[in-house]
């Protein structure tokens, strides 16, 4: 059960290394997406639960035994949202790589140099 | 074919049919959130994914036709605000965001309060943002001066 | 408390209608933005004479289940100094962007960024926390690449994809916590956490949290961003986003999530980072600053090194640290934001931000020219003006607590602050005219305003600490708010028993 939280964490690794690394502007937009769904995926998983059952409680049902079944639910309300953040900032970055396009007809970071330092 | 924009006359046919089956399908996500796995969200994802299905297959003065960028853009800040109107008149109740509706019986359509309006504005918001992301995104591309 | 909910929900409504009328005239959407604004200033006002802790149920859902509204004293400084800056930075925009085609859009995503700002203070759920912070973010992105110049949308990506990963970071330090205490509440939050033996996962989980919000708040290591992406963004959303945004996102946060949810005991010797921390960020804030010919990019230096004074007094743990480094937050707002309105005032009347090219421009604009002599006697440290005694305290907090090292770097970068900012002045302000500027006049009335508001505030606020010579309580602005702000501090993990019905 460990493993799959270490592998996790390993994809978080790719995404900060390809975002620190990667000159080409549609390559640091694909790390920030593993970065993303490696953060999402780890906060799902917390809830994860083998052979959960959905957490819908039907009149009558124990509580303790609802609560030992069932996989936790919050974080995946959570997850949805942080995924519509994502993907608000993944389309904002996006349009903003096809403005820079439009201004210099390349995607490569290290040939758009209007700023120093 | 007359109308060159857009891809072939299967694609068309196919979509003139589909568009707006998916279209009621998304209504019915968005109305039925409060009962079954769906909601406001991913409701407005297929309302609008109804539209720009059909600015893929017939070109975007067509997809304008039915839903032009203002439209889009008044229905996504129309539907953050009815979402935040209902939140406002809990107000009316004595509390912000208060649910003050009648609860109903479980499992029925009318039931849960507030929550089947706030899908509503969701939705819209969803739908009508998702759209207009993706206008922005592909239709208004600067032409590229001097090559 | 009925009026809490607001300050999300008005600046938030007023987005939405915003974008619906793009097609408006400009005054319609210049006195809607303002009077949202100057309501939001009101209700600011309204709440200093408020007592003690008070909670507001959203939706009447009883924590720990359900979100819940924070108002402490903490909280008040904080939404007085933001909306304060907020309503100032709107009248200025009256003028300032006209040359803007869609004033429209720019006033919806500055509520947006309000709201986001307004939320992240008032917030007692640490998840509802991050959303807010992220709202106020995607919204500043925006704004930063507004002018869609070249050099702006550059910034802007780097911005984005920099603050982003410390939006990530803070979510997965979030996530960290929710599992090891199954909550997101603050307040029972903190009470589990105080509850639990082990401290080593709520470290490495701190860990992440600093990462995440030095990354927003732009201390040294991962201040790469905001020199860029500050003065790329219209002048009066630099001012926002230097005076107050990276103050909420990256300081205010990080404060209230470690000292009162997470608890500094936790932390024990591991919170001494802070003050290397802070050290590191003045001395090559200021360095950097001094070689600058760009009057904003300066600036943006300068706010580096400011934040790394207020960070450094945090670091100290005292209460008087804490005093120290409230008071250096709300000048630092205060003068920031009058130098940044300065720099928009140059550059509106003579179209650079050259250094280079300026000179003898007092002689043209006399209003903006004794403004920023205000504003750069208040940042350098000169009495009577407001930064004297924030960088004082600082000071005589950093010997009260025998850091005498630190002291000493304190004292040394605020000569530093000195020079690059007397640069500033000899360049643009003083000297003889170029004939290139020979027909430029002084900026509208409504620029005026923001800046003569500014200027005085810094001159009151430092005649009003004089009398902390005579005791702290006897200073108006100490007593009435940053007194009750430092307690909440004090009070590290006790936040929790006024939040918690028992």
């Amino acid at each position: 059960m460990m493993l799959i939280y270490v592998l996790c964490m390993i994809l978080f690794a790719i995404g900060i290394y390809g975002i620190v690394v990667k000159k080409n502007l549609v390559k640091i937009i694909i790390s920030f997406c593993i970065l993303d769904y490696a953060v999402n995926l780890f906060f799902i998983l917390i809830g994860y639960k083998k052979d959960g059952i959905a957490p819908i409680m039907m009149p009558g049902q124990d509580k303790a035994q609802f609560v030992a079944q069932t996989v936790d639910p919050l974080p995946q309300a959570l997850v949805l949202t942080s995924i519509v953040i994502g993907l608000g900032i993944t389309i904002l970055m996006v349009a903003i790589a096809i403005r820079l396009y439009d201004k210099y007809g390349t995607f490569d970071v290290m040939k758009m140099r209007k700023l120093k330092g | 074919m007359n109308d060159r924009s857009g891809m072939t006359v299967i694609v068309k046919t196919v979509v003139r049919i589909s568009a707006s089956l998916i279209l009621l399908y998304g209504a019915y996500i968005v109305a039925y959130g409060q009962l079954t796995p769906g909601g406001g969200f991913p409701g407005g994802v297929i309302l609008g994914g109804a539209f720009i299905l059909l600015c893929l297959a017939f070109g975007k003065e067509t997809a304008f036709r039915k839903l032009s960028v203002n439209a889009a853009s008044v229905l996504d800040s129309a539907g953050a605000l009815i979402f935040l109107g209902i939140a406002l008149s809990g107000y009316a109740w004595g509390v912000f965001f208060l649910n003050f509706l009648n609860k109903g019986i479980p499992f029925h359509l009318w039931t849960a309060g507030i929550i089947p309006l706030c899908n509503i504005g969701i939705g819209l918001k969803v739908g009508a943002g998702l759209f207009g992301a993706f206008i922005a995104l592909t239709a208004f591309r600067v032409v590229k001066k001097g090559d | 408390m009925q009026i809490l909910p607001l300050f999300i929900a008005i600046p938030m409504g007023a987005a939405f209608v915003l974008a619906m009328l793009l097609k408006a005239r400009h005054s319609v959407v210049d006195i809607l933005a303002n009077v949202v604004t100057a309501v939001l200033l009101a209700l600011s006002i309204t709440l200093i004479m408020t007592k003690g802790t008070i909670t507001y149920e959203m939706g009447r859902w009883a924590p720990p289940l359900g979100i819940v509204l924070v108002l402490d004293g903490l909280t008040v400084l904080m939404l007085l100094i933001v909306n304060l800056i907020a309503f100032l930075a709107t009248i200025f925009s009256i003028s300032y962007m006209e040359r803007f085609t869609a004033k429209a859009k720019f006033y919806s995503m500055f509520m947006l960024m309000l709201t986001g700002l307004n939320g992240v203070i008032l917030t007692g759920d640490i998840f509802n926390m991050f959303v807010f912070l992220e709202i106020a973010s995607i919204a500043s992105y925006v704004l930063v690449a507004f002018g869609t110049e070249d050099e702006e949308l550059e910034a802007s990506f780097k911005y984005m994809v920099i603050s982003s990963v410390g939006g990530l970071f803070i979510l997965l330090s979030i996530a960290l916590l929710y599992a090891m205490t199954g909550t997101l509440n603050m307040a029972h939050l903190s009470q589990i956490i105080s509850s639990q033996k082990s401290g080593i996962g709520f470290l490495f989980t701190a860990a992440l949290m600093i990462t995440g919000f030095a990354i927003k708040a732009a201390i040294v290591p991962f201040h790469a961003w905001l020199p860029d992406a500050h003065p790329s963004a219209p002048s009066p959303v630099s001012a926002m986003l230097s005076g107050v945004f990276i103050k909420t996102l990256g300081i205010y946060a990080m404060m209230r999530v470690l000292v009162n949810v997470i608890g500094i005991s936790i932390l024990g010797r591991a919170w001494g980072i802070m003050l290397v921390l802070g050290a590191v960020s003045m001395v090559i804030g200021a360095l950097l600053g001094l070689g600058q010919k760009d009057y904003k990019r300066l600036l943006a230096y300068s706010s580096v090194s400011q934040v790394g004074y207020i960070i450094l007094a945090f670091g100290l743990g005292t209460p008087l640290g804490y005093l120290a480094a409230l008071f250096h937050l709300t000048n630092h707002a205060v003068f920031k934001a009058l130098m940044f309105f300065n720099a928009g005032a140059v550059e509106y009347a003579t179209g650079t931000r050259d250094l280079e090219k300026m000179g003898g421009l007092s002689e043209k604009m006399p209003v903006t020219g004794i403004t920023s002599v205000v504003g750069t006697l208040s940042i350098s440290g000169v009495p009577p003006f407001n930064g004297f005694w924030s960088k004082l305290l600082i000071i005589i907090a950093c010997i009260q607590a025998g850091r005498f090292s630190y002291a000493v770097i304190a004292i040394l970068v605020s000569v530093l602050t000195l020079a690059y900012f007397l640069k500033v002045q000899r360049l643009a302000f003083f000297g003889k005219i170029k004939e290139t500027l020979s027909n430029i006049k002084e900026v509208p009335v409504p620029m005026r305003v923001s800046l003569i508001v500014l200027a005085v505030l810094c001159l009151v606020i430092g005649l009003d600490a004089f009398r902390i010579v005579q005791g702290m309580d006897s200073s108006w602005l100490v007593r009435v708010l940053l007194n009750p702000a430092k307690e909440v501090l004090v009070n590290g993990t006790g936040y929790v028993s006024s939040i918690l019905p028992k």
